[in-house]
């Protein structure tokens, strides 16, 4: 028996045996499916991550107070004890350095702000004009912290804050009144959303020296470094760490990470995570063969008088073989194109109801999904194909 | 054109052993008409089945066109089977997916034979016997008569030598059975080797040649 008479002739029995093989293909495609969305769900986080954190700058270096037990962690894991503080005079030290192009200290705190009977907590940023291309915010009014100028009272606002603060009027040139404070507003940020779990439209941003008045400190919360070029970012690294400890008496008591470390820590993260998640989808394609072998072995139990037969009729064991292997292989082809589609639209319907996040099925994963159940389906047949090639033909005639 | 010698098939029930065929020999020359018959469980269809290389004797030697086919493999079996073994079962044994058309062209397609020579040598088959606008029947939707039309039909499409029927009209009523023989008897005529095992005494009688059977063996036989 020739192929194209093996595919037609089995394609035949899947298509009347309906409701079946309607079983099979669902079982299958659903399984193919949980991969392709699980996937996608897990890579469109990575890539969402990813983005986000490619965003807050290129280059960059950041230095924290405090040596982590572990280095190359996520700045949160320094909360360690810190020797030695992190100081102005480190962070303008740092910037002297030839592989970097500029730095901008930071300190981070809450105070309440007030302007015209209007009142509210918020997130306060403390540092220089630097921090503006350093981050890559982009104002939507007026200017950001004047260079040179962090004695002079400015403040810049966040999007919504500018927003409920003067509902009908210019924020630039008001002043407004934060902790004890009153200071001018020189800008207002355009609105950049959340990033990172922080939502910069909620924050203000003042200079440095009036952030370490307001939190009555004199260290510094981080120091975000930027790089000459891609290339001068691991040697700045160094630097940075070789001359802080020179300034801290020769203990390395500062963490220095680069931008591109955390970012290949999330990546890696995610990826295995997406991976993790593929192959617990992966479980349902193998439950999903198990089914085909189930089936086909119940098949082969019913038609036992058939193929006996077509064993009379002069049919080898191998043409036998291969047409109950052509018709899992059937079953399992329509599973994974149905499953792909049905994988591709749910990740487009994630798309739709959560535009920020790019839920594409990575190639990889839809490929391996439905290759995946191709060979499992095709595996799942050699048991019950060998045991109908097998069959005696008297016997299987009587249907025994 | 079938020599049996000596052919021996010992089935196991149990710990006890059953000798279906006990010492065959027998020859039937080409384009022969012989029935064989029995009580149950004299070895009648065992017989029929080794002739058609379905079952394999345990010992003995077996002669089809001048050559031997005792111990040929599964495959090369099933190719001979093919090329000159038709068989009519008493159940018709038709495929109830497929339409009397392409239960009839099945053989042609285990062969090999490209779709335009299959569809015109079904067309032809239909035609020659009567099953034209049965064509696209299936099988639930045929009566007896016209169910073993088709499997006759389907057992002669390669033109085999030998057609070997295993109590063909079992299952149909008198006068249907009657058509059914004389269908069968007409490819005899047509030079068709035709073997029939029977319990049903009229229809052994039309045969040319007689052969009882009894506990595996043979105990007449009369031309």
């Amino acid at each position: 028996m020739n192929l194209r008479d093996t595919l037609t002739l089995s394609l035949q029995t899947v298509v009347s045996y309906r409701t079946r093989s309607l079983l099979i293909v669902l079982a299958m495609a659903l399984g193919v499916a949980a991969v392709v969305v699980l996937t996608a769900l897990g890579d469109g986080a990575r890539r969402y991550v990813v983005g986000q954190f490619s965003s807050l700058g290129t280059n960059l270096v950041f230095v924290l107070p405090g040596r982590a037990e572990t280095s190359g962690g996520f700045p949160g894991a320094a909360l360690g004890q810190t020797p030695r503080d992190l100081t102005l005079e480190d962070a303008r030290f740092i910037a002297h350095l030839p592989q970097v192009k500029r730095m901008a200290p930071l300190n981070v705190g809450v105070a309440e702000l007030t302007s015209g009977g209007r009142l509210r907590e918020v997130t306060v940023l403390g540092s220089t004009s630097e921090l503006l291309p350093i981050r890559h915010m982009k104002l939507s009014q007026g200017s950001f912290l004047a260079h040179g100028s962090e004695r002079s009272a400015q403040i810049v606002l966040g999007s919504t804050l500018a927003h409920e603060f003067f509902p009908d009027g210019e924020p630039v040139g008001q002043r407004i009144r934060l902790g004890d404070s009153r200071f001018l507003v020189s800008g207002v940020l355009a609105p950049q959303g959340e990033s990172m779990g922080f939502n910069s439209d909620e924050i203000v941003i003042i200079p440095i020296d009036y952030a370490q008045e307001l939190f009555n400190t004199n260290t510094l919360f981080r120091i975000l470094v930027e790089a000459r070029s891609r290339t001068d970012i691991e040697p700045a690294k160094a630097a940075i760490a070789h001359a802080l400890k020179l300034r801290h008496d020769g203990e390395e008591d500062v963490t220095v990470i680069t931008q591109d470390a955390i970012l290949a820590t999330f990546d890696r993260i995610l990826r295995a995570l997406t991976l993790g998640v593929a192959g617990i989808a992966a479980i349902s394609l193998a439950v999903a063969g198990i089914l085909v072998m189930n089936v086909m072995l119940v098949a082969v139990a019913q038609r036992t008088s058939e193929i006996g037969l077509l064993k009379a009729l002069g049919a080898p064991a191998a043409d036998i073989r291969r047409l109950f292997f052509a018709e899992a292989l059937w079953l399992s082809l329509a599973g994974g194109a149905i499953g792909y589609a049905l994988g591709n639209l749910s990740a487009w319907g994630i798309r739709l109801a959560y535009p920020t996040l790019p839920a594409w099925p990575p190639h990889w994963a839809s490929l391996a999904g439905v290759a995946t159940a191709i060979l499992t389906g095709i595996i799942a047949s050699l048991l019950p194909a060998a045991r109908a090639a097998r069959l005696d033909p008297v016997l299987a005639l009587s249907g025994k | 054109m079938i020599r049996l010698t000596a052919i021996t098939r010992v089935f196991r029930m149990g710990d006890q052993e059953v000798r279906a065929l006990n010492g065959i020999d027998l020859d039937i020359a080409s384009g022969e008409y012989v029935s064989i018959m029995g009580p149950s469980g004299s070895g009648k269809s065992t017989l029929l089945n080794v002739i058609g290389l379905l079952d394999q004797p345990n010992s003995g030697r077996y002669e089809l066109d001048g050559s031997d086919v005792t111990d040929l493999s599964e495959t090369e079996r099933a190719r001979v089977r093919r090329e000159k073994i038709g068989f009519v079962f008493q159940s018709f044994h038709l495929v109830p997916r497929l339409t009397a058309a392409e239960n009839i062209e099945l053989p042609l397609m285990l062969e090999g034979i490209a779709p335009a020579e299959r569809t015109a040598r079904v067309d032809a088959a239909l035609d020659a016997f009567d099953l034209k606008d049965r064509a696209h029947h299936r099988p639930a939707e045929l009566s007896g008569g016209q169910r073993q039309r088709v499997a006759i039909a389907r057992a002669t499409i390669l033109r085999p030598t030998a057609l070997l029927a295993d109590e063909p009209t079992g299952n149909l009523d008198h006068r249907i059975g009657t058509e059914v023989m004389e269908l069968l008897e007409g490819l005899h005529h047509a030079g068709t080797t035709l073997i029939v095992v029977t319990h049903d005494r009229e229809l052994g009688a039309r045969a040319h040649r007689h052969i009882a059977m009894r506990d595996g063996e043979i105990v007449a036989d009369e031309k």
